[in-house]
């Protein structure tokens, strides 16, 4: 018997016919050639996240983001005007990179009046025209009007930043986003500008690490010696099951109940998480984000035992709204078919007290220690999936309904992608 | 910035042999632990857990954004009794089971 009311058909992935039942091949995550097929029909072609207007303070402020799946790296810049816009990093002139710091792989961030190249010193406005060119009489018939940086198309939803490589995307980024975007806007992301930032470099397909953290089937056993002994035996024999699942074209989300913020019982929990009040789930003490009531997108099953929200926006953007108002947001920027790099940021209100702080502190290294335990697991993961096993298909229950989408997803897009460039579509 | 040479204000003299674990990142604190026996993480934890709430109490009168030096290290210093209640509290080891070689780097953070 489920504890959580399922839909009419019975299961959560019959609600979705498209999706299938039966088990499923991941050498959509083991196959170099795949992967070229994904940048090019998914990263090339998507609203992409690269950040948010909070790291764009004022005029002049700017950070680059390498994005290696699509072919690029994008340097995002507020303008004098305010608007923020992306370019392709990379000088008229030569090509040089053109905003980089020590290591020119590496992201940088930082605030200027106008962006100058350092190989021969063209500069160009933050709106992206060439302003200056050394010894221009040097050039033929240079009209520098010609010359301005490249273009991205870029916008924002609630505060986070979008570009898309695609300079014939017609879908804006909202209607992009659908329904479950939707659900989302009005909640307060801008209060929570206490933030916390960790990087992994992951030895596993992008897709992998995005299964991992879209069903929570796995986290009584993986995460078992995280509790203290009895909570672990308790949440073992209950298994998981989720309130509700949603899914709106290439997105889809997850509804969890939250017991632990705070417990039922004490005891459940370390000493040190009664004393701070917060764990996994957050700091206990939820602060106040003049919040009257949820947007409609959360919760969307009304249940009391609510406790957060994941959604996953297609490709690499998973953003979790928790009950005690703060957020937590997942990337993952393939750089090859079976390795990527990894981001998690913990949003919170800032802390006013040092004992907010601290109970921020125990959430945001309670998170690292999970996610560590999850990447090293991913590594074994990928590594069998590439041996030569006679193992192919593997059998997804309800509780991986996202998972089972997102590889439909990833499956689709190339198809459709390369149905649409060759009028006889490569084969699988 | 020194994070070696930590003191803590007067009330906190007995944490003062554990002034080593006062360190401002996460980075550091967590290199710390890493870098630690059981037995040095464990005597650590065992001096500053019963001083917690005394610490927040003393830490709370003042502004989190004008912490005098000494205060600072003392938030530096429970910063890191969290990032050590993990291995004590739980796992008997000082890195998180089955995460083999694992890394998961703060890349950003913010100051105290």
């Amino acid at each position: 018997m489920p504890h959580f009311t399922k839909p009419a058909e019975g299961s959560w992935t019959e609600h979705y016919p498209e999706l299938g039942t039966e088990p499923v091949s991941y050498a959509d995550s083991t196959s170099p050639e795949f992967y070229e097929r994904e940048r090019a029909a998914i990263f090339g072609r998507t609203w992409l996240n690269v950040g948010r207007v909070e790291q764009l303070a004022r005029a002049g402020s700017y950070f680059t983001k390498e994005l290696d799946a699509a072919g690029t790296s994008v340097v995002v810049v507020r303008g004098m005007d305010g608007e923020v816009r992306a370019f392709h990093n990379i000088c008229r002139h030569r090509g040089n990179k053109l905003v980089w710091t020590d290591f020119p792989s590496e992201e940088t961030s930082g605030a200027c009046r106008q962006f100058t190249c350092k190989y021969h010193g063209w500069r160009y406005s933050l709106e992206g025209e060439l302003n200056f060119v050394q010894q221009e009489q040097e050039f033929f018939d240079l009209d520098k009007a010609d010359y301005p940086l490249a273009s991205v198309q870029c916008e924002i939803w609630e505060g986070f930043i979008f570009v898309n490589v695609d300079a014939s995307n017609a879908t804006p980024l909202r209607e992009y986003l659908g329904e479950l975007g939707k659900g989302l806007e009005g909640y307060p992301f801008h209060e929570m500008t206490q933030v916390h930032k960790y990087r992994a470099e992951i030895g596993a397909n992008w897709k992998l690490f995005i299964d991992a953290f879209t069903e929570f089937y796995h986290a009584p056993v993986l995460h078992a010696k995280q509790s203290v002994s009895a909570e672990s035996a308790k949440v073992q024999e209950h298994g998981y099951e989720a309130l509700a699942y949603g899914i709106d074209g290439p997105h889809g989300m997850v509804s969890s109940w939250g017991g632990m913020s705070p417990p039922k019982d004490l005891n459940m929990v370390k000493p040190i998480e009664r004393v701070l009040r917060s764990g996994l789930f957050g700091p206990w003490d939820a602060p106040d984000i003049g919040l009257d009531e949820l947007p409609p997108g959360l919760n969307p099953s009304s249940h009391k035992a609510w406790g957060l929200d994941s959604f996953l926006f297609f490709p690499n953007f998973m953003l979790l709204i928790w009950k005690p108002n703060w957020v937590l947001t997942y990337h993952y920027w393939p750089t090859s078919y079976n390795t990527h790099i990894f981001e998690g940021a913990c949003y919170f209100v800032p802390p006013e007290t040092a004992r907010e702080r601290l109970a921020q502190e125990l959430a945001v290294v309670t998170f690292k220690e999970y996610a560590l335990q999850d990447g090293n697991t991913l590594e074994a993961t990928q590594t069998m999936l590439e041996s030569r096993t006679p193992v192919e298909t593997f059998p997804l229950n309800d509780q991986e309904i996202l998972l089972r989408h997102l590889h439909h997803t990833a499956r689709s897009y190339v198809a459709t992608f390369e149905a649409q460039t060759h009028p006889t579509p490569a084969s699988a | 910035m020194t994070t070696t040479s930590a003191r803590l204000p007067a009330d906190f003299a007995d944490l003062e042999p554990y002034a080593g674990f006062a360190l401002a990142s996460e980075r550091e604190r967590y290199a710390k632990r890493i870098d630690s026996s059981m037995a040095e993480l464990q005597a650590f934890y065992d001096a500053a857990m019963p001083r917690l709430e005394a610490a927040i109490a003393y830490l709370d009168r003042f502004s989190l954004d004008a912490l005098a030096d000494d205060a600072k290290h003392l938030l530096w210093l429970y910063c890191a009794l969290v990032t050590v209640s993990f291995p004590v509290e739980v796992w008997r080891q000082p890195r998180v089971p089955d995460s083999g070689a694992a890394s998961f780097d703060a890349v950003f953070e913010p100051a105290i």
